[in-house]
């Protein structure tokens, strides 16, 4: 047992923030405990040190924290928590105490959860793909494993049964490997924290699964904890115990607030719209935890949920995401109202390492062409689609009625899938090709001679056939 | 020996530290974090901390070690993966494994490793030499021969020199200094600091492009060698993919690729990809003439800001060796927030959204360190400097984009739309610009011929009037114009799918020579003409673009380069073939 010393030295309290004075040298980043008068105890961690004194942040309420009575110790180390496999089916606090009642945990050990940098030389190159059996995720912008790819969504959008759909049916091809979940709800309301944990037990995947849940009436500052919580976890069943762990953080935008609520009781200067200028560095320190490294067997893919305030995708939350993230999925408000589930819109989603997880022997060799001729033409279709609401469907040229009608097809058969609808990755380039094979030859320039002749063939004679 | 009086995030400030100078690299604390002084107040250092400062207080002790922050140069430089500060990530991982802990040193370049030094022609005991003279070479890579200087600040006669197998830190020469009779012991090892620009002789006129490959940069908006080029763009633009394209196929002698404040698995994939691909010129792997600096978005945000000049620190080194050489970086926003976030902590009077006021002087600063000059030693070599911005929510008003437009000379825009459409590389070709186009007409007509030019302008042309009459067909639809104006949108659309589009990800289409290049332009533009003469004989449009020649065209890009002469010839015959059967066929329904 360490040695504590008490001290009765809170200068002020402000917002999350206590100044202790005269404590001796607290560290950098140093986790301290403040006893409340009552005997109730919180954590707090040192932003900033000094001889004179040190600025903590409180994780949870300042309420009933006062200046004579209140004392605070320095634990000495930084923010640590237990890790081990018995948290698996588990379900925590935004803190990391468990919040179900089930037995007391056995950790394996404690980590710290600000964890280290990978060091760029030790990563491995993520390239396996992830079959999500949702068309327009691996048909368009596929998941590897090892990336972090944010859902951008908005109020009102199913991003919530989109990412309960994607851990459901998420697999990857002649792996057997381990596999778990690590859910962290950041500010998320009783219902949506209630949906995934009833989604993961219906689908018994729920054994496989560590769900840190800091509700929405939760302490705004323990969202800073929450994701950290849930990133030295998943680290440690990936890299210690050879895990692939899918991490979503849901809901990045109540991250950030709380960022930025630390920052103006700072009182820092703000950068855009109020938000911390590091707001960059601060969400790379938990994006870039994502990824695979070179001789061990597991992995982190991270599926974070950003929601864009009033749609906007040049919100510094989005914004600054999509920096980082290696790609987005981007849901749109028009797909959602016109009745299509999911409401991914291409034009906007993006998956970066899609080119490392496909073609000959991983999906299959024509898989870039096809996905590069159904954005091209899918483009040319909401072009199309803007001409005809200015100059009317009549004035339209026929190659652009003729895509306007691929855009309308490609919505409905390509998109649009069931909740519980898994497609393999053959079954959605066979719905891209039977798109394509109604465009001319001649229009597909994104696709080379050889697939043309072994599918674009194939497809358009299997299909006059059918007409006949 | 100085005490920790306060730690803030990467600031630390102490007391006591009487004696040090402004940019002396400190270490901080027990774990002797390596820092740099940034501001000095009476006998208080302020300094920025290039690792993470958890478990650093108060009392702990500071020492100075006097000397600015430096690289080290010589040969093993190339084909190295550094982080910010110059600690090679290889030797991190074997020291620390996957993750980076703190305060780990690693020396830059391998001590122990012997190199065969040879002495340059005429360099000889009793040879006089100055600073930046080349005594002699090491073959480091296969691709290239790494030249010893002389050091800054050493001149004199030689007095011995010696050649053979030598670690870097070994005494190769000794150089009787001019006067005092001092004697200087030179080794192929050397230091400068980071933050100085390093010497020439001249500073000459970038006359001659970068050839890259890439056909949108090499044909519309080239980059001279020794020139400046931006690529900003927002998020998904393609900004990496352009720059990793160019670190690939310019035709520059070494790349510095520095990663600034950006993704892993972007370093990750140069690393596993580099040692892999071959440089087009040479068949070597292009690992042989690069070297990498990665400090990512995780990693200590001072160690960011040092990157910058530590990749052009180690440009400059081997431009003075009369090296062409290339240097990538990505995101110089990324750098400047890093100088916010130090600024933000030393509380310093903010300018525009946050940056501090020196912003575009550091900007231009940077961008000057390039050029295309005279070395110290009578060569001549170049710096080429590309720098990716990267724009919060793409808008170009940010004080990083106007800082760096204002200085740089090529500006690649991209655009959100094009790269939405899947069209890469997504540079846009209206508000794209190379301002080099002049100083580059010589070697263009020289290599190329005179009609070189007069196609791009060409090209251009007919981008522009595409444009144009979009806007009208967006008003009144496209049937509405007549046939002359709809060939100028079909002409439009087969540059822009077949010419401007390029996919880095396939083996033939990611480089296009030159040759190639002027092959397709040629190509397309031979067909223009032809079609435009044959509107004019009355032929109706609808003939032109339904022929079989246009899908040759599109399939150009597919051309290997060993077959672009035959291609050439093929296609121009089948299209004469075909107007003239286009021509016959209107000539028999018009007797009709």
């Amino acid at each position: 047992m360490k040695f504590e010393i008490d001290f009765k030295t809170i200068e002020s309290v402000s917002g999350p923030l206590v100044v202790v004075g005269k404590q001796g040298n607290a560290k950098y980043n140093e986790i301290v405990r403040i006893r409340l008068p009552d005997g109730e105890q919180r954590l707090g961690q040192v932003l900033e040190t000094t001889e004179k004194n040190a600025v903590v942040q409180v994780f949870g309420p300042t309420s009933g924290i006062n200046v004579d009575s209140t004392s605070v110790s320095f634990l000495g180390e930084t923010f640590m928590v237990g890790v081990g496999e018995s948290m698996l089916g588990r379900i925590f606090d935004g803190q990391g105490r468990p919040k179900d009642s089930g037995p007391a945990i056995a950790y394996d050990e404690r980590r710290d959860i600000n964890g280290y940098p990978i060091n760029p030389a030790a990563r491995a190159m993520p390239s396996d793909f992830i079959e999500t059996g949702i068309s327009s995720i691996d048909g368009l912008d596929t998941l590897v494993r090892g990336q972090k790819l944010p859902i951008f969504s908005s109020s009102g959008l199913p991003h919530n049964q989109l990412t309960a759909q994607i851990t459901r049916q998420a697999t990857v091809k002649n792996q057997s490997e381990g596999f778990a979940a690590v859910f962290a709800g950041i500010g998320i309301t009783y219902d949506d924290a209630q949906y995934f944990i009833n989604e993961f037990r219906k689908t018994g995947s729920f054994k496989r699964t560590v769900a840190f849940i800091n509700l929405a009436d939760d302490p705004s500052i323990e969202r800073i904890l929450t994701p950290r919580l849930a990133l030295a976890t998943a680290e440690y069943l990936a890299y210690d115990r050879g895990m692939h762990v899918l991490v979503i953080l849901n809901d990045m935008t109540n991250y950030a607030e709380a960022l930025r609520e630390l920052s103006s009781a700072r009182e820092e200067v703000p950068g855009r719209r109020g938000y911390p200028g590091y707001m960059y560095t601060d969400l790379a320190s938990l994006y870039e935890r994502a990824g695979a490294v070179k001789g061990r067997k597991g992995s982190i893919t991270q599926l974070n949920v950003v929601t864009m305030p009033s749609d906007d995708v040049t919100h510094p939350i989005p914004d600054l995401t999509g920096y980082i993230t290696e790609g987005q999925i981007f849901l749109s408000r028009e797909l959602t109202n016109k009745g299509i589930y999911p409401p991914v819109q291409p034009l906007g989603s993006l998956s970066r390492l899609m080119g490392n997880g496909i073609g000959h022997g991983k999906t299959r060799e024509d898989h870039k062409n096809v996905s590069d001729q159904l954005y091209g033409a899918y483009a040319k279709a909401q072009d199309a689609k803007s001409l005809s609401a200015i100059v009317g469907a009549e004035a339209l040229s026929d190659s652009d009625k003729m895509y306007l009608k691929f855009g309308d097809e490609f919505e409905n058969k390509f998109i649009r899938q069931g909740t519980y609808e898994k497609r393999t990755i053959e079954e959605t380039l066979a719905i891209g090709w039977d798109l394509l094979s109604e465009l001319p030859e001649r229009e597909l320039t994104r696709i080379k001679s050889e697939f043309i002749e072994k599918y674009y063939k194939k497809h358009k004679e299997s299909k006059s056939e059918k007409g006949k | 020996m100085g005490v920790i009086e306060k730690v803030s995030g990467p600031l630390v400030v102490a007391k006591d530290m009487l004696g040090s100078s402004m940019y002396d690299v400190v270490k901080v604390g027990k774990d002797e974090l390596i820092g740099e002084i940034i501001q000095l107040k009476k006998d208080r250092a302020i300094i920025q901390v290039y690792e993470d400062t958890t478990g650093i207080g108060p009392g702990e002790k500071v020492e100075s070690t006097k000397l600015p922050l430096s690289v080290e140069l010589g040969p093993g430089i190339l084909s190295n993966i550094y982080d910010g500060i110059q600690r090679p990530l290889e030797v991190l991982r074997s020291k620390s494994g996957v993750f980076i802990e703190k305060g780990i040193v690693a020396e830059p370049v391998d001590k122990k490793k012997k190199w065969k030094f040879v002495a340059e022609k005429g360099v000889k005991a009793g040879s006089s030499v100055s600073e930046g003279q080349i005594i002699g070479h090491v073959q480091e890579t296969e691709l290239i021969k790494h030249y010893i200087m002389v050091p800054y600040g050493v001149s004199g006669r030689i007095k011995s020199i010696k050649e053979g197998s030598f670690a870097v830190e070994e005494t190769i020469a000794v150089v009787e200094g001019n006067g005092k009779g001092k004697t200087h012991e030179i080794s192929m090892l050397q230091r400068r600091s980071v933050r100085k620009p390093s010497k020439y002789k001249n500073r000459f006129r970038s006359d001659e492009p970068l050839i890259t490959g890439q056909r949108v940069v090499d044909t519309l908006f080239p980059v001279a060698k020794g020139g400046t080029a931006a690529v900003p763009g927002p998020f998904g633009a393609g900004k990496t993919v352009i720059q990793h394209q160019l670190a690939k196929y310019a035709d520059s002698d070494i790349v510095v690729y520095v990663g600034c404040g950006e993704r892993g698995n972007e370093m990750t994939e140069i690393l596993t990809e580099f040692p892999e691909l071959k440089d087009p010129r040479s068949g070597r792997p292009l690992m042989e003439r690069t070297v990498l600096i990665a400090n990512t978005s995780n990693m200590p945000v001072a160690a960011r800001e040092a990157s910058i000049y530590t990749g052009i620190t180690l440009a400059e080194y081997f431009r003075d060796m009369g090296y062409s050489v290339a240097i990538m970086a990505d995101s110089t926003s990324r750098w400047a927030e890093a100088m916010r976030e130090i600024s933000a902590r030393l509380e310093e009077m903010p300018g525009e959204e946050g940056y501090p006021a020196y912003l575009p002087k550091r900007l231009a600063e940077y961008y000057e360190r390039g050029g295309k000059v005279e070395t110290l030693s009578g060569k001549i070599g170049s710096i080429t400097l590309v720098g990716a911005v990267s724009p919060p929510g793409g808008d170009l008003s940010e004080p990083v984009s106007q800082g760096t437009l204002r200085v740089v000379k090529t500006f690649w825009s991209l655009d959100a739309a094009l790269a939405n459409s899947r069209h890469f590389p997504s540079i846009n070709w209206l508000s794209s610009y190379s301002l080099y186009i002049d100083s580059l007409e010589s070697w263009y007509e020289k290599n190329l011929g005179k009609e070189f030019l007069e196609m791009r302008k060409e090209i251009m042309q007919t981008l522009q009037k595409e444009a144009e009459l979009k806007d009208i067909v967006q008003l009144v639809g496209a049937e509405a114009l007549p046939d002359h104006e709809r060939l100028v949108l079909e002409i439009g659309k087969i540059i822009r799918e077949n010419f401007l589009r390029q996919s880095a990800f396939d083996e033939v289409d990611a480089y296009t020579s030159l040759k190639k290049q002027q092959f397709m332009i040629k190509t397309m533009l031979l067909f223009s003409r032809k079609a435009e003469a044959s509107l004019k004989d009355g032929v109706p449009l609808d003939s032109v673009i339904k022929m079989k020649v246009i899908d040759q065209i599109a399939r150009m890009k597919e051309v290997k380069e060993q077959d672009v002469e035959k291609a050439e010839k093929r296609i121009a015959e089948e299209m004469d073939k075909e107007f003239e059967e286009v021509a016959k066929a209107y000539v028999e329904t018009g007797k009709k």
